[in-house]
């Protein structure tokens, strides 16, 4: 069983101005995991990690990170928890170096030039370590946020939507180095809106819309259990409807009927597949070619939120 | 206590400082001195001595307040404001500081500061006149507490405010008349009774009296009252800063 470095009980968050932006949720995230939080805007991700790293006070329940208490015992918590947020909130006349150096003071942290010089080089912001920040592009700001964050040697990394406007090329090297974090011991919890990005980066995934969690689960079983595969099959001849001796099988045309599209459960015993090409065959409904393809996590999601 | 992250708060505000060096020590030195040269040398030279000192020397201590009391609620206010507005706050708030130590940061940087520019007023004025300091200890006294409750004022401000123009405007609806009414280039002693009793209730006439004791040993009221008047401010300061502390008021969500 792996050990739990964040624990988050019932919480509550009601703004002042009366709207409840979390609702009761629970949540418990693993040591050395890369957990991501899904949900649409304004669904609660800021304002969930908002309240474990100290930006938002609760209006109810109990967050402990490594057995502290948030409130009571921040000092302890803090410390080991390391913030970038979603918005570009940079110190613009600083210098790269200043900046990320005054990170690591403000954790308590005595100076380490070492440090700061090798998060910088992981961020390839090294070159840049003497220009001030708003003379940077928006992606390198992104990266000094990132150094930022890293300066004090956290154990927890917060990414609130890490990649946003980050363009695809320094996206997956940025993967990359959150997978050589996560190999360091750091627990990674991030927000995307980039579903490939949860898909190839997390092992647990967590649903969140409406302040409510409702949903978490390990991202392969996720995929299993509620990725459906569907099956294309190109005909021969043009169907204008699907013969109602099909209507079970919820069929649909497309490609102006010369396709029929069957979505079905891969994890059921009898997914009908063969039933269904059997009756098909029994019709005279030729086929030249098929396909299958299994739903991504984009579906998936689009599909839970529309339940929700 | 997390000295390092109070160190590095202090650090950043003083390298503000230098950063914008213009803003931060020259400009109030070149306008103390603009002051000097029109009330101290222009008028001054046909106004006669008060209480036995020349009409020069007796604005330098007023002179000094005025720019401290400024700075200090300027700077400090800027200095947490700021981040407020910009957003960058988010990582005082998640590091492991409490308020207390977030205030002696910025305080502590914004009374430096202060310090700073008193200390160039003080040897910019020295050219002009004859400068003799009675007793330097509650000289300092007087100007080191007056830069942390000032400090500590403009701080309240910062955190207060929900815009550039409020953070603009206390200082010069409020400090601006204080510190012009609170005897700076008079001795409340030539003022009519009436006015004399309302000036008492201005805070700052306590300060600049006392800090003119300093230098000429006199005051326009008692020493002790000025001593006793500096501390009762600081307290009411350090009161809203602890009430502050405890609602969270308007830095956490
Ligand atoms: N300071 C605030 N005062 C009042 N309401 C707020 C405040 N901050 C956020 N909210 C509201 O709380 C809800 C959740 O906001 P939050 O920023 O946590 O969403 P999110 O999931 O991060 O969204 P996004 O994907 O757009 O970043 C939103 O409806 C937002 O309007
Ligand atoms: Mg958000």
């Amino acid at each position: 069983m792996a050990e739990t470095v964040i624990s988050i009980q019932n919480l509550d968050k009601t703004y002042d101005n009366g709207f409840t932006a979390l609702d009761k949720v629970n949540l418990e995230i693993n040591k050395g995991e890369i957990f991501a939080l899904l949900g649409p805007n304004g669904a609660g991700k800021t304002t969930l990690i908002g309240s474990i790293c100290g930006i938002v006070s609760p209006t109810g329940g109990h967050i402990s990170v490594f057995g502290h208490d948030t409130i009571k015992e921040y000092k302890q918590t803090r410390a080991r928890i390391g913030l970038v947020p979603q918005e570009l909130t940079v110190d613009s006349f600083e210098t790269v170096w200043n900046t990320v150096t005054f990170s690591r003071g403000l954790f308590g942290k005595k100076d380490n030039p070492a440090h700061i010089e090798d998060v910088l080089k992981r961020l390839s912001l090294f070159d840049k370590k003497d220009t001030q920040v708003r003379k940077l592009s928006g992606g390198m700001k992104r990266r000094v946020l990132i150094a930022k964050a890293l300066a004090h040697e956290p154990d927890i990394l917060f990414l609130d939507e890490p990649t946003a406007g980050v363009d695809v090329e320094l996206r997956k090297s940025m993967w990359a180095q959150v997978r050589k974090l996560q190999e360091t011991g750091v627990t990674i919890i991030l927000t995307t809106h980039y579903l490939e990005e949860a898909e190839e980066m997390a092992d647990r995934i967590g649903f969140i819309s409406k302040g409510n969690l409702f949903m978490t689960e390990e991202k392969t079983s996720l995929m299993k259990k509620l990725g459906k595969k569907e099956l294309v099959l190109e005909l021969y001849n043009p169907l204008d409807c699907t013969p109602s001796s099909l209507d079970g099988f919820n069929l649909k045309l497309a490609n102006d009927g010369y396709q029929i599209i069957y979505t079905y459960d891969p994890a059921m015993q009898d997914n009908g597949v063969v039933s269904l090409l059997d009756q098909l065959r029994g019709l005279g409904i030729k086929c030249k070619d098929f396909n299958t393809r299994q739903s991504s996590l984009e579906e998936i999601f689009i599909e839970l939120v529309g339940q929700e | 206590m997390n000295i390092r992250g109070i160190a590095a708060i202090y650090k950043y505000e003083m390298h503000r400082a230098f950063r914008t060096i213009g803003q931060t020590i020259a400009s109030p030195v070149l306008s103390t001195m603009l002051y000097f040269i029109v009330f101290g040398s222009a008028i001054g030279s046909r106004i006669t001595d008060i209480d036995g000192v020349s009409y020069g020397a007796f604005i330098v201590p007023g002179l000094i307040m005025l720019t401290v009391l400024s700075q200090s609620v300027s700077n400090a206010s800027f200095g947490i404001y700021f981040p407020r507005y910009s957003g960058t706050i988010y990582e005082i708030l998640s590091a492991p500081l409490s308020f207390i130590e977030v205030i002696i940061g910025y305080v502590g940087g914004a009374a430096s500061k202060s310090l700073i520019v008193a200390t160039i007023v003080l040897i910019t004025s020295s050219f002009f006149i004859d400068l003799n300091i009675a007793h330097p200890f509650w000289m300092l006294f007087f100007l080191i507490m007056t830069s942390v409750t000032f400090s500590m004022f403009g701080f309240i401000i910062g955190i207060i405010a929900d815009g550039f123009e409020k953070l603009q405007i206390i200082p010069l609806l409020v400090i601006t008349p204080l510190t012009f009414l609170g005897g700076s280039f008079y001795s409340i002693n030539m003022l009519p009774e009436f006015w004399q009793k309302v000036s008492l209730l201005n805070p700052v006439v306590y300060l600049i009296s006392g800090f003119r004791w300093s230098f000429y040993e006199s005051a326009d009221v008692a020493i002790h009252t000025s001593i006793i008047m500096i501390l009762v401010f600081l307290s009411a300061c350090i009161g809203i800063v602890a009430w502050i502390f405890k609602t969270g008021y308007r830095l956490r969500d």
